[in-house]
């Protein structure tokens, strides 16, 4: 966890409206900074009306084992939900969308620019620390360190044999991104507003 | 004279691109240009094409239109951030340069600069969502024109013989969305490819124009094959062009792969996009025997 805030009440509600709803909290990098009471609060709320299956509150799912082990723990819990709300960085929130491939995982926080740190566990996820996550128009597979263009509106035409023109031995994110949205039923996200960065967020902190 | 026009007409419009040159004489281009694409619809001007620097396209596109001709100016995000975008595309309208055609932009890395710094602050999407706010008389940032504001035939690109169709379909409709007027494609070479991907991308309505390159030899068809996004040469017409290479040489060959893909397609699309690449000379045969003169 870097430092994160929690993106609006409006914008995670319209995730969950009508769903049921697994929430994971990574406390790993919380002494760096984590909107602990704001989170709290808004899944009290989310508890009270029922649409919540399980919270699990741990550290570090940014490792895979850890992960495997929690999630497997709250399997029934997991199953029983539409959706699962992650409140990490980008990277944990990556890290569980690839572990539950087949459920829409979606992200509760921003992860902000912090200088000289760099998380913890050094994996093929990354996290762009934009401010403005995109996990959640994406199927939880960042565009803006999976795509080397870092685009925000779909993928370009520079893919050959789904390999990015940059580099022959990554894939194209944004293939990776259509192929998830398609296996979750979410290629509705395909069709989101024009999005357009916003660079006075990507401010050190 | 906006290239929507012509769509509205009816025409099958007939464009071809151009590629400025690495310095900053343009004779040459200019001759050519008037020698053989006078009597087409309209000239595209690549800019900075394969991330390569050269002469700038509006520039270009200025000199186009001095001579007569209709230019559209291509303009992609790998240079220029939204300001600088935004400010070439009103300098384009006080030109009169009417035609647009708004791309992401190949990598800086894939270039002759590779170690530029690559910017991509809006990509194909946003850029088209720019230029319709502009033609609202307000800017990116939410700011008024001064006066009338610009006016644009706004197109894009596809590429309907990519790999991945059906995420090529979805950005498609995403530059719809956002205001795309008019569609150019990607070189074709497997007519039944782009005829199934018109059939889902008819449902837009918008004018697509069916991307030719000119095959120059059976070496540059596959090493498109090899290394270029979204191109495939059947394997017969790899021997097409191996068979008689005096003729392929000549241009024979290419010219006749080239008029039969157009004529098998024509059904089915607007207009047709020629990229010469250097053979601009070939494109009156080539239209000649398209059946399009």
């Amino acid at each position: 966890m870097l430092i994160t805030q929690l993106k609006t009440k409006d914008s995670i509600l319209s995730l969950t409206d009508g769903k049921k709803v697994f929430i994971i909290n990574c406390f790993g990098c919380r002494e760096v900074y984590f909107p602990l009471e704001e989170a709290a609060a808004l899944q009290g709320e989310m508890n009270d009306s029922g649409m919540v299956t399980g919270i699990l509150t741990t550290d570090y799912i940014c490792n895979p084992e850890n992960l495997e082990i929690q999630l497997e723990r709250h399997k029934d819990a997991i199953d029983a939900a539409d959706v699962v709300l992650v409140f990490s960085c980008g990277v944990g929130v990556q890290t569980v969308a690839a572990r539950l491939e087949e459920k829409t995982v979606c992200a509760g926080c921003d992860t902000c620019r912090l200088p000289g740190f760099q998380g913890v566990t050094p994996l093929e996820y990354d996290c762009g620390q934009c401010g403005e996550c995109y996990l959640n128009l994406t199927g939880g597979i960042c565009p803006i360190t999976a795509c080397s263009k870092s685009l925000v509106n779909g993928q370009c035409g520079g893919a050959k044999n789904g390999k990015c023109e940059v580099d022959p031995n990554m894939e194209c994110g944004w293939e990776r991104i259509y192929r998830r949205l398609e296996k979750i039923g979410r290629l509705d996200a395909m069709k989101c507003p024009v999005q357009i960065r916003n660079f006075a967020t990507d401010k050190e902190i | 004279m906006k290239i929507t026009e012509k769509f509205e007409q009816g025409e099958f419009v007939v464009t071809a691109e151009v590629g400025p040159p690495k310095g900053c004489h343009i004779e040459h281009l200019l001759e050519e240009a008037k020698t053989y694409l006078s009597d087409i619809t309209a000239v595209n001007v690549t800019d900075n094409q394969s991330s390569v620097m050269r002469l700038g396209s509006l520039a270009t596109c200025k000199a186009l239109k001095d001579e007569g001709l209709t230019p559209i100016f291509q303009i992609t995000c790998r240079d220029r951030n939204r300001i600088a975008l935004q400010s070439d595309l009103l300098s384009a309208a006080m030109f009169g340069i009417e035609n647009l055609l708004l791309l992401t932009g190949d990598h800086t890395k894939l270039g002759d600069h590779p170690q530029a710094k690559p910017v991509f602050d809006l990509d194909s999407v946003s850029l088209i969502h720019t230029v319709k706010q502009l033609e609202e008389g307000v800017d990116l940032g939410g700011n008024a024109l001064v006066g009338e504001p610009p006016k644009f035939a706004k197109g894009a690109v596809v590429s309907p013989c990519s790999d991945s169709v059906d995420a090529q379909l979805a950005k498609m409709e995403r530059k719809v969305r956002a205001g795309a007027d008019y569609f150019q494609t990607q070189a074709v070479y497997e007519p039944e490819k782009f005829i199934k991907f018109m059939e889902k991308a008819s449902q837009f309505g918008k004018p697509v124009q069916l991307g030719i390159v000119i095959p120059k030899s059976a070496g540059m068809a596959k090493y498109m094959n090899d290394n270029v996004a979204g191109i495939h040469v059947p394997q017969e017409m790899l021997d097409e062009l191996r068979a008689d290479k005096e003729k392929t040489k000549a241009g024979i060959t290419g010219v006749e792969i080239a008029a039969r893909i157009i004529k098998e397609c024509k059904p089915y699309c607007q207009g047709v996009h020629i990229m010469a690449l250097g053979w601009e000379s070939k494109i009156p045969a080539l239209l000649q025997q398209a059946g399009l003169r």
